[in-house]
C-alpha cells in the first residue's frame, strides 16, 4: 500500500495507540507494532498452553472420580480446558503467521522450554479434595485475571476470553460443589479440603504473578498495560482474588495458612506473607514438582502420535 | 427358571458395564489424543457415554438392583458382566506416569464397539421394557456422531500411510481377539432373548456384519471373523486387565462408601 510506505514507522505507532486509546479493536490482519504482537504472542501461547497442561493435573482424577456425578463433570470440566487451549491457540497461530510458525513450533517451544505453562499446573495432587479446590479456587483466581482482559485491544483474543470466562464461571462451581459435599462431610474430608488449602495457598498467590518486576527480573505487566491489553496490576487482582475468596474460605469453617493474614482497613489492602517468589521463579523454569512428569507426558504422547499426524497430512495432501 | 426382572437386570448389567469401561477407558486418554481438536472430540464422547452408562445404572437402582454408584464402583470383577474388549488397557503403563497408548487401538477399538453399540440400541428402542426403548432413543442421538466419528478415523488411517495400515490391521487383529463375547448374552442367553427385550445374538451379530461389510470393501478389506470368546465377560469371565480398573476408578469411593462425595 502506497499510503502505509509513506508513514513512518513512529507516525503509524502513534495512530495505533490512537485507535485502542479510542476503545477500538485491533484485528489479525491489522498492522501492529511488533512490541505488540510479541507481547499478544507471549500472553496468548502461553495462556493458550496452560490451558493445555492444566488438563493434565486434574485430569489425573478424571478416572478415579467418586460417583458416578462427579465423574461426568469432571470429563465435562477438562473438555472445556482442552476446547480453550485449541481456542486460544488458534488465536495464537494468527499472530504467528509473519515468523511463519505455526503449533507444531509452539509445541516445540514447550517441550524445550521456551514456552512456559502456568505455575500452578506444575504441583502435585494429591486427593480428589485437590481436584476441587482446583476447579474452585485456581478457576476463580482465572476468572479475575481473565476478566480484566475481558475489554482487552486485540478482538480475537477478547472474543475468546468472553467463551472461556463464561465456561469458567461453571468450572468454578463445578469446583465449589465438591469442596461443598467435602467441607459438609465426614471429619476425614473436612481435614482433606483443609491439606489441600494448605498445600495450594502459596500457589494460589503466586498464580497472580509478582508485584513488580523488582521481585523476578521481568514482568510484561508493565507492555501489556501501556497497549490496554489488561488494566489492572498484577497485585491489584490478587487483592480482588482476596476480597472474594477469603470470605467463602473462612465461611467453610476453613483456616487460611497464613498467620499474618489480616484486612487493613485503612488502606483497603489485605496484608499477606509474600509466598516463596524464588520458589515461583524454578516453577516457572519447569522446575515444579511435577514439571518434568507433565512435560515427559506431553512430549511422549506427542510423539508417540507422530504417525497419526503424518497419516493425516497425507490424506489432506 | 430365569425370571422376567432377572433377565432384564443380567442385559441392564452388560449394558451399563459395557459403557462404563470403555467410558473409564476413554478418560484414560484425556490430554494424550494425537490433536487437540481430537482431544476436544473424543473426550466429548467418552463422557456421552459415561452418561449412557449412569442411564443404565440408574435403571437397575429403580429395579431394586442398588445404589447406581455403588454398583458402578463397587462391583468385583467377578460381578461384572461387561464384555472383554471393554476392559483391555489402551496400552502399557499407567494412566498416571507416562503410558505407551496406541491411538490404531483406540480407533478400531471404538469403531467396533460403537458399531456393536449402534445395533443393539437400534433393537433396544424396540425393548419390551418401555424405560429402556425411552432411553435408547436418547442414546441413539448421540450415538450417531460416535459412529461417524470413528468411522472417518477408521477410514482415513486405512487410506493412508503404510505406516498406518499397518498399525490399523495390527489393531484390527488385537480387537477381533476379544471380540466374541461383544454380541453374547451369557448364561442368560435363552431368557434374555426370549422376553422381547432385545434381538437376538445372531440377529445382532448380522446387523453388525451387514453394517462394516461396505465400509471394509471401500477399503479393499474384509470383515474379520467373530471369533468364539475365550473368556466370556457376560459370565463374570474377566482378566486382571479389570481388577485393576476397578481398584483405580473406585478408589476414591471407597475411602468412605458412606460418605457424600
Amino acid at each position: 500500500m502506497v499510503l502505509a510506505a509513506t508513514r513512518t514507522e513512529e507516525e503509524m505507532q502513534t495512530e495505533f495507540l490512537a485507535r485502542i486509546e479510542a476503545g477500538e479493536k485491533i484485528e489479525a490482519d491489522d498492522w501492529m507494532p511488533e512490541e505488540y504482537r510479541v507481547a499478544l504472542i507471549k500472553l496468548i501461547s502461553m495462556h493458550g498452553i496452560s490451558e493445555i497442561m492444566g488438563a493434565l493435573p486434574e485430569k489425573e482424577w478424571v478416572p478415579k472420580a467418586p460417583s458416578l456425578r462427579r465423574k461426568l463433570g469432571i470429563m465435562s470440566k477438562v473438555q472445556d480446558e482442552m476446547g480453550h487451549g485449541q481456542l486460544l491457540l488458534r488465536v495464537a497461530e494468527d499472530l504467528l503467521k509473519p515468523y511463519d510458525r505455526n503449533r507444531g513450533d509452539l509445541m516445540q517451544d514447550l517441550f524445550n522450554g521456551d514456552l512456559k505453562f502456568h505455575n500452578v499446573f506444575h504441583m502435585e495432587t494429591k486427593t480428589w479434595a485437590d481436584a476441587g479446590l482446583i476447579g474452585w479456587l485456581v478457576d476463580g483466581a482465572a476468572i479475575i485475571t481473565q476478566t480484566n482482559m475481558l475489554g482487552a485491544s486485540y478482538g480475537p483474543y477478547a472474543r475468546a476470553l468472553q467463551r472461556i470466562c463464561a465456561e469458567e464461571v461453571f468450572h468454578a462451581q463445578h469446583g465449589e460443589s465438591i469442596i461443598l459435599a467435602l467441607a459438609e462431610g465426614t471429619a476425614e474430608q473436612r481435614a482433606m479440603i483443609q491439606e489441600s488449602l494448605n498445600g495450594w495457598w502459596e500457589s494460589l498467590l503466586m498464580f497472580f504473578g509478582p508485584a513488580s518486576s523488582n521481585t523476578t527480573g521481568s514482568s510484561k505487566q508493565d507492555v501489556t498495560i501501556k497497549y490496554r491489553i489488561r488494566t489492572k496490576t498484577n497485585e491489584q487482582l490478587r487483592q480482588d482474588f482476596f476480597d472474594k475468596y477469603i470470605p467463602r474460605i473462612q465461611s467453610l469453617g476453613l483456616t487460611i495458612p497464613d498467620p499474618t493474614l489480616r484486612y487493613n482497613d485503612e488502606e483497603k489492602l489485605w496484608e499477606y506473607a509474600q509466598p516463596d517468589w524464588s520458589k515461583f521463579k524454578k516453577i516457572i523454569k519447569n522446575e515444579g514438582p511435577r514439571s518434568q512428569a507433565r512435560l515427559n507426558l506431553r512430549r511422549t504422547s506427542y510423539e508417540y502420535n507422530a504417525w497419526v499426524r503424518d497419516a493425516l497430512s497425507a490424506v489432506i495432501d | 427358571m430365569t425370571t422376567h426382572t432377572e433377565a432384564l437386570k443380567e442385559l441392564l448389567f452388560q449394558l451399563a458395564d459395557d459403557d462404563f469401561l470403555i467410558s473409564y477407558r476413554g478418560s484414560e486418554w484425556l490430554g494424550l489424543a494425537p490433536h487437540i481438536e481430537e482431544d476436544v472430540a473424543s473426550s466429548s464422547i467418552t463422557q456421552d457415554t459415561m452418561g449412557h452408562a449412569t442411564m443404565y445404572y440408574n435403571l437397575l437402582e429403580e429395579l431394586g438392583a442398588g445404589n447406581a454408584d455403588a454398583l458402578a464402583h463397587l462391583r468385583p470383577s467377578a460381578e461384572r458382566r461387561n464384555s472383554i474388549l471393554a476392559e483391555r488397557v489402551n496400552g502399557e503403563g499407567y494412566y498416571m506416569e507416562t503410558p505407551i497408548y496406541d491411538w490404531a487401538y483406540a480407533v478400531v477399538r471404538n469403531y467396533f464397539y460403537t458399531q456393536a453399540k449402534r445395533v443393539k440400541i437400534d433393537s433396544l428402542r424396540e425393548s419390551s421394557y418401555a424405560p429402556l426403548a425411552e432411553g435408547a432413543v436418547k442414546v441413539s442421538m448421540e450415538l450417531h456422531y460416535h459412529l461417524m466419528h470413528w468411522r472417518t478415523w477408521f477410514t482415513q488411517l486405512l487410506s493412508s500411510t503404510d505406516e498406518a495400515k499397518e498399525r490399523m490391521n495390527k489393531a484390527i487383529q488385537l480387537v477381533m481377539e476379544d471380540f466374541g463375547d461383544i454380541f453374547s448374552y451369557g448364561q442368560y442367553k435363552e431368557a434374555i432373548e426370549s422376553e422381547g427385550l432385545i434381538a437376538s445374538e445372531d440377529e445382532l451379530t448380522k446387523s453388525w456384519l451387514a453394517a462394516l461389510t461396505p465400509v471394509f470393501a471401500s477399503l479393499g478389506l474384509e470383515v474379520p471373523k467373530i471369533p468364539a470368546p475365550t473368556k466370556n465377560g457376560r459370565n463374570g469371565e474377566h482378566t486382571e486387565e479389570l481388577d485393576a480398573a476397578i481398584a483405580t476408578l473406585s478408589e476414591v469411593y471407597r475411602l468412605d462408601t458412606e460418605a457424600v462425595w
